[in-house]
């Protein structure tokens, strides 16, 4: 994806080199699905009668011993007014607390299997231009978000749940077909040709959701060296989420601050500098003086 | 001026614009939530499952329950199956619940949609059988009793009983089903030799009636019986009738022989 934005002549291990992120993202998506589709499907266990990680993205239980749950579908089981088994409330922490600290839309670039399909679709749609015919505010996820938890109060079952098309995805994958790929179908399409990074980019409630989470907490940041950036913008164009990017607020406060950020890792092999470059928060501020001293000697 | 109203009206237009666009949405959803969540009454549900409503809600379409049968009867409902989506149920004419002692799908269940207070298999409620007897073949003098047979409550869910035939002095054994014991496993519905099955299960609230409070079986010996059904006080007592001179089974016909 990055080589198609920079056509300069490179060797394979560069150029391989360069797709490090690209590549690791979807190793640990599809190795995620796979792990859970060798459970269900040839009953891979650790010992005997101890699966190794069953169930599914929605709540699941690893070797045995970690429950994990989507915290956003429990929060709008919550909101229904049941009371939930202890199980699934501990999961949902396990995994809230995990994306609190690498950022919460890590979700989205590492482990969500529809980004599969919303990147090959911005892909595609830069590969051959495909003008971009509608507006929508990215905020427009927010409101999505918040009508998920109201629906689900007012019509007493998760509202998202019953009609995600990331639930839909990977419970076909891992489950067996129905009818999702026709949803899926319709996110493809309507992110090739009616709005750019449409679905993750302005609807998607889980991807608000994780946005909102670890907008304050991620430790895994994208940090931005002010001194070697030449603002010739190469990052803000591979980015599925450009305003993140804003070099301005980037010089003040030095790393990739927004929740909306989903570590995907496009940005940092594009830059010609170098200036991007992932790193744990506590120690950005440290490199970002030093840099800063670095280069007024 | 003019300019202000411009960006003014604009403001207005795109105020209307995504506010009938929200609210669009938010209409379409919820009428899909209705039909998924409201009109399925069918699904059969794993045991321990909440009544439907509450299982609808608490479920989070893990299929936790369906890795851990061991038998892969549960399934997790497809999008567009008819059945409220992703949520595990089955089919007991392709695999029916053997009713496992140590109840795997319900302890796998992170959730509590099915129930941990299901202690013993034996008081699941998954469905109850019914039989159609114009098909069933006991019921056409074939002696084939099979769901009887079948029967992990044989003797409490099934019986047979006799029942007159109509060209033979023969009794006839026919299976009966009792709600209080049938568990709605479908081991019976698996295993009816007919080419449809002559014996299903389907959930209670599509075929258990209800006789309401106000009817009163005073022969039963949990009805209290009120002022109103007491018998009226004995009345004074009646001269005693006459003894008949001859044994009640002697008729007319006899008379004089
Ligand atoms: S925005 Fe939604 S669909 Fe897109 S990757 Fe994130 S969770 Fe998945
Ligand atoms: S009781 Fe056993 S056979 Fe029946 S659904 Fe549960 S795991 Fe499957
Ligand atoms: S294990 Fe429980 S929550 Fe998961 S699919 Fe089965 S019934 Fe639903
Ligand atoms: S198995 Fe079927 S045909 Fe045989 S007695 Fe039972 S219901 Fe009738």
């Amino acid at each position: 994806m990055t080589s198609a934005a920079n056509p300069s002549p490179r060797g394979l291990g560069v150029r391989l080199w360069s797709w490090r992120y690209f590549m690791l993202r979807r190793l640990s998506q599809f190795g995620i699905l796979l792990l859970f589709f060798g459970t269900a499907h040839w009953g891979w266990q650790v010992a005997k009668d101890v699966p190794l990680l069953i169930g599914n993205l929605s709540a699941s239980e690893f070797v045995g011993l970690f429950p994990m749950a989507d915290p956003f579908a429990t929060l709008q089981i919550f909101v229904t007014g049941h009371l939930l088994q202890q199980k699934v409330i501990i999961g949902a922490l396990i995994v809230l607390a995990f994306y609190a600290l690498v950022g919460g839309r890590v979700y989205c670039a590492w482990v969500c299997p529809v980004n599969l399909v919303t990147d090959l679709a911005g892909w595609l749609r830069q590969r051959f231009g495909i003008p971009a015919p509608t507006y929508l505010g990215r905020n427009t996820r927010y409101f999505v978000l918040a009508a998920s938890l109201v629906l689900s109060a007012l019509m007493g079952v998760a509202a998202f749940e019953w009609v995600s098309p990331i639930g839909m995805m990977q419970r076909e994958i891992i489950f067996g077909f129905g009818l999702g790929f026709q949803a899926l179908l319709a996110i493809f399409l309507f992110d090739l040709l009616i709005l750019k990074h449409g679905w993750c980019g302005h609807l998607c409630p889980l991807g608000a959701f994780w946005s909102v989470v670890g907008r304050r907490t991620a430790q895994v940041r994208v940090r931005f060296d002010k001194t070697t950036c030449t603002h010739c913008g190469d990052c803000a164009k591979v980015c599925p989420e450009p305003q993140v990017l804003n070099l301005k607020r980037l010089e003040e406060v030095g790393y990739v601050y927004s929740g909306e950020c989903s570590n995907c890792g496009r940005c940092t092999p594009v830059c010609p500098e170098g200036s991007l470059r992932f790193d744990l928060r506590p120690l950005i501020r440290r490199h970002n003086i030093e840099a800063g001293k670095g280069h007024e000697q | 001026m003019a300019e202000a109203n411009v960006t003014r009206r604009d403001f207005l237009v795109k105020l209307a614009q995504g506010t009938s666009l929200a609210a669009t949405g938010a209409f379409l959803w919820a009428h899909l939530l209705r039909q998924e969540a409201r009109a399925q009454p069918y699904a059969l549900r794993p045991p321990g499952a909440l009544s439907e409503l509450d299982f609808n809600a608490m479920c989070i379409k893990c299929g936790q329950c369906v890795t851990a049968c061991p038998y892969d009867t549960l399934k997790l409902a497809p999008a567009g199956g008819g059945i409220p989506i992703g949520t595990p149920h089955f089919t007991p004419r392709k695999v029916p619940c053997y009713l496992c002692p140590d109840i795997p799908c319900m302890n796998a269940c992170p959730t509590g949609a099915l129930s941990p207070e299901l202690k013993n298999i034996n008081d699941s409620r998954m469905g109850l059988a019914v039989i159609d007897i114009e098909n069933c073949l006991s019921w056409k003098g074939l002696r084939c009793e099979i769901c009887h047979r079948e029967c992990p409550l044989k003797g409490k869910a099934i019986t047979l009983e006799t029942h007159p035939r109509q060209l033979s002095k023969h009794a006839m054994f026919v299976p009966l089903v009792h709600s209080d014991a049938c568990t709605g496993c479908g081991i019976c519905e698996r295993a009816c030799p007919t080419q449809e099955a002559a014996i299903r299960i389907l959930p209670h609230n599509l075929v258990q009636g209800k006789i309401g409070e106000h009817y009163r079986l005073g022969w039963t010996f949990e009805t209290e019986i009120t002022q109103d059904f007491k018998p009226a006080a004995p009345a004074a007592p009646a001269a005693p009738a006459e003894v008949p001179k001859q044994a009640p089974g002697m008729d007319y016909l006899n008379q004089g022989l």
